[in-house]
């Protein structure tokens, strides 16, 4: 089925009104040379027959996964009420709300969505999304080379190692020099991020908690930076936010995260919401659409897109950046689940989250031949040693329908006994029990 | 009405939480912890539902009517694809899984989405190959221009600019210069609406590394010089970028592909219906050909000859990462199942409908309206409100009256090409009745702005708000909640 709507009867009449004998005519532009050499697809079926097929192609995935899986991605719990709303079609069916008096909804939610991410960041403004944490990394990177006219980036070695993949692939056209310091899995090294640092640097790049899961309070890196002219890009998980010192606080210039944890399915990997904030300084500087509060021509309060000079549509190539069609509805889900969760529901998720990933710690570190790595502070992640390869346990407990972990071999050639483990509100004691029986078993 | 915040009251709860199982405590220190809560709402599930269910009457989708947005194929989205998109066995999914050891034996479904859909834009769009990790069609465009420059860079060609014809969409542009490229504009031949060749030909050196196209232009006018137009590039080794934005037209009637396209994206929100979300996700798949395959983003999905798939990382002269992991996944998934749905036929059939009541629709107005290139148009077409402007009635004004009869306005002032412009994209799935409905709204108003124009500059009055003012907003810069805030100086 097309889903058109109109009849046979009425598709000639309406040729009849362009003066066209058939559809043919319309698409006798199309030199004959270049029409299609073939044209064969699956399909059609019914719409039962479809989702009975997708039903089939989805059991061939393991949905029943036992996940201490993380690394900037998480299995956290939505509330039934998150997708109940955000799948309201008079949201899902409109687009970029162009139109404002048409689009209040839209709006308004995007900009108490802005509100919500200032509130979590402790920064000034935050702009309506971008694709993911990732690129709203790189678009961060651009921001600082274009505020501060230099050419130089530092990355601490904590950040996610996905994200540095994306950012050197964003810039190999661009004459954009990297610099980063040694992977450790303990807090950044002050010492070698400072040596790294010159006058062509535009940015300090670091991640809280960093990638091996530590926590860290980098105001004194973002001192240090400041008095060079040097700005500070925070990467940091939002679900932690609801206890780590914000980014706000330590004085960071542009925060950016992977919003996934706050209501957004894991999905195999998307789509998901790239945020970002920053401070009124930079505003003018930042990336994407932005929903400012003003009044209709009666007084009345009133939500429309705003600084639009930036953007692509206006600017074209001077623009700050490509983006438009950006994550609005992931937005709106990220924006539904902290409103439900409120500000003590948001707090006990991360409490439990805290407490599951403490006893876990515990629980392996009791197993013979386990080792947890330098304990600093940690939210819900944290690395240990196995006295073997971590890629080939993992494969043991996976075929056991329980993902124990990342193994850290998996991007640093030489972590290959390391595995990262995540626990989230949705584990039980019991999952956890299981992960230490069965790595153990896994380890003998 | 009232903001979220407004509605807080503390010590309500909206959502039930399990007990801790484990010991409680938080063992970080207090150097380490922010000073104050995160000031988030305290609601009931019940004022949250209240509130987001008034929010979204306040919005106009598909689903609520008209929504004829030149560009941006506003067709209705069937909500079959909702099902499939929220079966667990996708939504579960963590995207890690594969890449653990035989974790992709506990994602073949989704592997084998991917790999299919793939192969099925393949035959649609007559390319060699296709990525679906690009997430929106900006994103298609970059990765498309990042595609361009390595294959230079491979090939050893020092090329810095890239040619884009003036009526082009604004990513173009902002696209290639974000990639690194210097940007040169061709210009539009004002008789045919066309692309101008000759002055493509004289643009054009050993230093363009590409161009980019949109076909049918954003004019809705198909370039049959296309394959010209692709030579004359090539004798250059200049590559040629095609932006699928307005691929709804040409399903089954021309595949960029097989005039030797070498780059281009599908935004798969909209010619395969797959939701606009009020601003996305969307996808933008990138299609190339064979000679530029070996560049595409990691990972790749390759079938085995046993008939499982899995993920290839080793390739050495891949760009490396655009997204995180695969793409928007399951965007791509609801994409596939639109296709499933529609076959061959369905897809062809959606085009001669597409490119039918958009001419349906044109030549019902052309007589009221200017229409600055007549001739026939694909699945959309762009008419001046010039002859309305000189009655002091806008562009601008035809859209905010318009939302008073029922109807979400077409595209305003975009081309930039075509002053007073108003881009107009009625889609497939309208019926006549409808398209009825909407000509006689246009000519009403056409109508009225010689008879009172002054009823249709305070337009619209329908909506629960009039117009905006853009002015103040951008002046006061109230970007959050409670503390509305000037720039420093500004």
């Amino acid at each position: 089925m097309s889903y058109v709507a109109n009849t046979a009867e009425q598709q000639v009449a309406m040729l009849k009104a362009c003066g066209a004998r058939s559809v043919d005519d319309f698409f006798s532009v199309i030199p004959e040379a270049a029409r299609p050499r073939s044209f064969a697809l699956p399909g059609p079926k019914s719409e039962m027959e479809v989702i009975e097929r997708f039903r089939q192609i989805a059991s061939r995935n393991y949905s029943h996964l036992t996940c201490f899986l993380g690394g900037g991605f998480y299995d956290h719990y939505i509330p039934a009420a998150v997708a109940a709303l955000a799948s309201r079609s008079e949201f899902y069916t409109a687009y970029t709300p162009y139109q404002p008096e048409l689009s209040q909804g839209t709006l308004q939610a995007i900009y108490e969505y802005q509100t919500d991410i200032c509130r979590l960041t402790g920064m000034d403004v935050a702009n309506a999304s971008m694709y993911d944490g990732g690129t709203a990394l790189c678009e961060a990177c651009q921001m600082a080379l274009h505020a501060t006219g230099r050419t130089r980036i530092v990355l601490d070695g904590g950040i996610n190692p996905v994200y540095h993949k994306m950012l050197d692939s964003y810039t190999a056209n661009l004459s954009i020099d990297f610099a980063q310091t040694d992977i450790r899995t303990g807090p950044a090294d002050r010492a070698a991020l400072y040596d790294a640092l010159d006058d062509r640097t535009a940015a300090v790049i670091v991640q809280n908690p960093n990638f091996f899961g530590v926590a860290d309070d980098v105001s004194d890196i973002v001192e240090h930076c400041r008095q060079r002219g040097i700005l500070t890009i925070l990467s940091v998980y939002p679900t932690a936010l609801a206890f780590l010192k914000t980014p706000g606080e330590m004085g960071v210039d542009i925060t950016v995260g992977e919003g996934q944890p706050l209501g957004i399915p894991l999905a195999f990997g998307g789509p998901y919401l790239g945020f970002m904030a920053t401070t009124r300084k930079l505003v003018r500087r930042m990336p994407g659409r932005l929903v400012g509060r003003t009044a209709d021509r009666e007084g009345r309060e009133a939500f429309v897109l705003t600084l639009q000079a930036r953007e692509q549509h206006i600017r074209r190539e001077k623009s700050t950046s490509n983006i438009c069609t950006n994550e609005g509805l992931c937005a709106l889900r990220a924006h539904i689940y902290l409103s439900l969760m409120g500000k003590e529901g948001f707090k006990r998720v991360a409490e439990l989250c805290h407490a599951k990933a403490r006893y876990a710690m515990d629980r392996l570190k009791a197993v013979s031949g386990i080792e947890v790595l330098d304990e600093h502070p940690f939210f819900n992640e944290f690395v240990v040693r196995l006295p073997m390869d971590a890629g080939e346990a993992a494969g043991v407990l996976v075929e056991q329908g329980l993902a124990p972990g990342l193994p850290l071999g998996r991007f640093y050639p030489d972590m290959t006994n390391l595995l990262l483990v995540a626990v989230t509100e949705k584990r039980t004691k019991r999952d956890i029990g299981m992960l230490a029986e069965s790595l153990e078993a896994a380890l003998r | 009405m009232a903001v979220i915040f407004e509605k807080s009251v503390p010590g309500r709860h909206g959502v039930s939480l399990p007990d801790c199982d484990v010991p409680e405590g938080v063992e970080i220190p207090d150097t380490l912890r922010r000073r104050a809560d995160a000031e988030l709402p305290e609601l009931s599930e019940l004022d949250a539902v209240r509130h987001f269910t008034e929010l979204s009457r306040l919005n106009f989708g598909v689903d609520t009517g008209f929504y004829p947005l030149g560009s941006c194929t506003m067709k209705y989205n069937p909500k079959a694809l909702e099902v499939i998109a929220g079966l667990e066995g996708f939504s579960d999914l963590h995207p890690f899984l594969p890449q653990l050891r035989h974790g992709g034996m506990l994602t073949q479904g989704a592997l084998q989405v991917m790999h299919e859909l793939e192969h099925a834009l393949c035959e649609i769009a007559g390319m060699d190959a296709f990525t679906l990790h690009p997430m929106a069609g900006a994103h298609g465009e970059l990765t498309g221009m990042m595609l361009i420059a390595a294959y230079h860079r491979h090939k050893g060609n020092r090329k810095t600019e890239v040619l884009i014809p003036d009526e082009a969409h604004g990513t173009n542009p902002s696209s290639a210069a974000i990639a690194g490229y210097d940007v040169r504009p061709m210009p539009t031949d004002t008789r045919t609406g066309m692309l101008d060749v000759g002055a493509l030909e004289s643009m054009l050196s050993d230093n363009t590394a590409a161009i980019m196209l949109t076909n049918p232009n954003t004019l809705g006018i198909f370039n049959r010089d296309i394959e010209q137009v692709v030579e004359i590039a090539h004798r250059r080794d200049a590559l040629v970028y095609y932006d699928g934005a307005n691929l709804n037209a040409i399903l089954g009637k021309f595949r960029p592909g097989d005039v030797g396209i070498d780059v281009m994206h599908v935004n798969v929100h909209k010619t395969f219906a797959t939701p606009h979300g009020g601003g996305g996700p969307g996808a933008g798949p990138v299609g190339v050909r064979e000679n530029l395959e070996p560049f595409l983003p990691v990972s790749r999905v390759v079938k085995r000859p046993d008939n499982t798939y899995t993920l290839d990382y080793n390739r050495p002269l891949s760009i490396g990462y655009v997204a995180p992991f695969y793409g928007n996944f399951s965007i791509c998934l609801r994409a596939y199942a639109y296709l499933m749905l529609m076959g061959a036929q369905g897809l062809i059939e959606v085009s001669e409908n597409a490119v039918l009541n958009a001419n349906y629709v044109m030549n019902a107005l052309k007589d009221v309206y200017e229409l600055p290139y007549d001739t026939v148009c694909m699945h959309e077409f762009v008419l001046s409100a010039r002859r309305q402007a000189e009655q002091g009635v806008h562009a601008l004004d035809i859209a905010k009256a318009l939302i008073d009869r029922g109807f979400h306005p077409p595209t305003v002032y975009f081309p930039l090409i075509v002053k007073e412009a108003l881009m107009i994209e009625p889609t497939e799935t309208e019926s006549k009745e409808t398209l009825d409905a909407f000509i006689a709204a246009m000519r009403a108003i056409a109508e009225q702005a010689g008879s009172d124009p002054d009823a249709l500059r305070k337009a619209p009055r329908s909506t629960s708000v009039s117009r905006p003012d853009e002015t103040r907003a951008a002046k006061t810069m109230d970007f959050r909640w409670d503390e509305p805030f000037r720039e420093k100086g500004g």
